[in-house]
């Protein structure tokens, strides 16, 4: 059950989250400087960089299928444009003709080098955000143009169109033609990368690779809840449960469906930003329609129409494929040696499995529609309750 | 009929085909200010499909709306249209506009829907609030990052205002799908009503309601034209309700307009009798 809040639970909300998300931080900083790359746990830091990159394509998917109810399944082709548009930009030009050793680049500045140039240390960290801004734009344009025509479309239709057009997206930024921008279909690579964000404050010197993606993840997130919660997100869920009576109330169908539309493709395309920026490579066929697929499995495993759940939903999936099944795939797993029947590919049937089992027992997902701070004001209000009765 | 009063809805000629059907057939009628109106004719008349017009939800195939003074709907058969069309005025009207519900709503006309479609994950207080969405000034970015507080505010307490109003405060948070028949139907005037409206039109408001409901919805329907300062068109089945309080009513038959007057007009024409009302065993 979703519970209505009175403005003083609200309120507790809203003091709840901001220390929770700056305890949030601050551990993940601590974590940052305390574990390193050699480290037996390091697959936590892993999980956390690739979690908050796919919460926020969750989060960013779950406004548009979840919130909007339109089904659209282009997130991968967005994301391939933001990481395509972050690694171009960040590129150092010392590295550049390495990088497109089959072509002449076209462009012949980095943002990170521009703005370190003319301010410093500081224009380093202001370069690669504004390199992550351009590739949300640069997706939010994309999606405007795709839009036009595909919005018109409803449910299944939409999201042939969709993925449609996240193809052709691929199959053009593999496109030799495109070589001197793209450098065709050989990956991008030596651009800013997590692995290299450290600063110097005074004396102490701090390594951010974990920071970063995750601080990146947190505000965009936090973006999308206040557009949800705002006027402009209950519109989104009016379109969602009944679009004759939302146009007849005054909503204009066509306009809100693009805000919603080239909102989400934005922040897919900071999520294709930061993806590019964890895994120090960018390359159009690894943005295939599975990737779609996979993020919509984290949409719906966490709840369709709740944002915690897609949070959640993206953290387990990562964790769960990336780390704590690994055994699987190798030969031992929770101390079972069993090498022939645990060797590559065994992870992804245990997988599935449990995917199934979730499925079946969360049929709306983990959380439903419901979000953390539903639950906390249901437990808050149990209690409250439970000590009147007390009495 | 209050001819002293401006005319708020005026249409005229309206035909609406779907292929060889013809839906409505050259239909006119005028509306003046704080009028209540109605529309009745037995299943299949075409009174729906004339109120679909009027929103904007079909374009008709010919004929003229205009509302409060202006014209907001016209079209005349073109393209595919204009060989099979069978109306009479072709030619009249000439220019093409056909505007989207959306628009017709800005404007100052709501309606409510004859199966009722109510937000269904929202609650009643939600349902209301939303409606209020077309009088923001606040765009995409104030709203997101939190600069119309003041509006926000504002519209969360005519929405509750209006919750009061309509006799829907003890059931706020509800889910709207929750409540009883009559009560969903109060909520689905709430929130048409929440959208500030000069016409407020109702199609079928008694459908599916028991007696004792209908009743109070008819005292409700008289209520909220003096507190609202609406004008109200509605289709209606329940001859009583129409009697009651309805000041005009015209008669839809096969889609073509075949009696219209007050209502102790209509009840004395043979025609509506013939077609519609019948010999009456039992009131």
């Amino acid at each position: 059950m979703k519970a209505v809040k009175t403005p003083e639970e609200s309120r507790l909300i809203s003091w709840i989250s901001f220390f929770a998300v700056l305890i949030f931080l601050g551990l993940v900083l601590l974590l940052d400087q305390l574990i390193k790359p050699t480290s037996s746990v390091y697959m936590l830091m892993t999980v956390l960089q690739k979690g908050s990159v796919y919460a926020l394509a969750a989060v960013s998917m779950n406004l548009l299928n979840g919130y909007t109810g339109l089904f659209s399944l282009g997130h991968a082709g967005f994301m391939l444009i933001g990481a395509y548009t972050y690694a171009i930009f960040t590129i150092p030009s010392t590295s550049r003709d390495t990088v497109y050793q089959y072509f002449d680049a076209v462009v012949r500045f980095s943002f990170p080098e521009t703005f370190s140039n003319a301010m410093g240390p500081v224009g380093t960290a202001l370069g690669v955000l504004v390199a992550v801004i351009l590739a949300g734009l640069l997706a939010a344009v994309f999606a405007y143009l795709i839009g036009l025509p595909v919005l018109r479309l409803k449910s299944d239709y939409l999201a042939i169109a969709t993925l449609g057009f996240a193809e052709i997206i691929r199959a053009i930024c593999q496109w030799q033609k495109l070589g001197p921008i793209t450098n065709g279909s050989n990956l991008l690579k030596s651009f800013a990368r997590t692995s290299k964000f450290k600063v110097a404050v005074g004396g102490l010197k701090l390594t951010l690779s974990t920071f970063v993606p995750v601080l990146i993840a947190t505000v965009s997130i936090i973006i999308i809840v206040k557009l949800i919660n705002s006027t402009y997100g209950r519109a989104f869920k009016a379109i969602r449960d009944d679009e004759i009576a939302a146009e007849a109330m005054g909503i204009n169908l066509a306009r809100h469906k693009m805000i919603s539309f080239t909102v989400s493709s934005f922040f897919a395309g900071v999520a294709g930003a930061m993806m590019a920026m964890v895994l120090s490579i960018a390359q159009a066929s690894n943005f295939k329609s599975a990737m779609t697929y996979e993020i919509l499995l984290m949409v719906v495993l966490g709840g369709i129409g709740s944002t915690s759940g897609s949070v959640i939903g993206s953290f387990l999936f990562v964790a769960a494929s990336e780390w704590w099944l690994r055994g699987l795939d190798s030969g031992s797993f929770l101390g079972i040696e069993a090498p022939n029947i645990f060797r590559n590919g065994f992870r992804l049937v245990v997988f599935s499995i449990i995917i199934m089992i979730v499925v079946l027992f969360f049929r709306q997902g983990i959380m439903g529609e419901r979000e953390i701070s539903d639950l906390i004001i249901l437990r808050r209000r149990k209690r409250k309750a439970g000590k009147e009765a007390a009495k | 009929m209050r001819k002293d009063r401006p005319c708020i809805l005026r249409v005229e000629d309206v035909t609406m085909q779907f292929g060889g059907v013809v839906a409505v057939n050259n239909f006119s009628m005028e509306e003046y200010e704080g009028e209540i109106v109605a529309i009745i004719g037995p299943n299949g008349a075409g009174k729906t499909t004339a109120f679909n017009v009027i929103t904007g939800v079909y374009a008709p195939t010919n004929g003229r709306v205009s509302f409060n003074g202006d014209c907001v709907i016209e079209n005349y058969p073109h393209g595919k249209m204009k060989k099979g069309y069978l109306g009479e005025n072709a030619g009249k009207y000439t220019k093409v506009l056909e505007p989207t519900p959306d628009r017709l709503t800005a404007l100052g006309m709501a309606r409510t829907f004859q199966n009722i479609r109510l937000w269904k994950s929202m609650t009643v207080f939600d349902n209301v609030l939303i409606a209020k969405h077309l009088k923001r000034t606040s765009n995409l970015f104030s709203a997101t990052f939190g600069a119309n507080k003041a509006e926000e505010k504002q519209q969360r307490e005519e929405a509750d205002a209006l919750i009061e109003t309509v006799g829907l405060a003890g059931v706020r948070n509800e889910l709207a799908t929750s409540l009883p028949y009559g009560k969903q139907r109060r909520l689905e005037i709430a929130r048409a009503l929440a959208t500030e409206p000069k016409l407020l039109l109702l199609d079928e408001p008694a459908a599916g309601m028991n007696p004792q409901e209908t009743v109070e919805l008819t005292k409700f329907i008289g209520e909220i034209r003096d507190a609202f300062h609406v004008t109200i068109l509605l289709i209606e089945h329940h001859m009583d309700l129409v009697m009651d309080i309805s000041e005009r009513i015209y008669v839809l038959d096969f889609g073509s307009m075949i009696a219209s007057g007050t209502p102790a007009e209509i009840q004395a024409n043979e025609k509506v009798i013939d077609a519609y009302l019948g010999v009456t065993d039992d009131a």
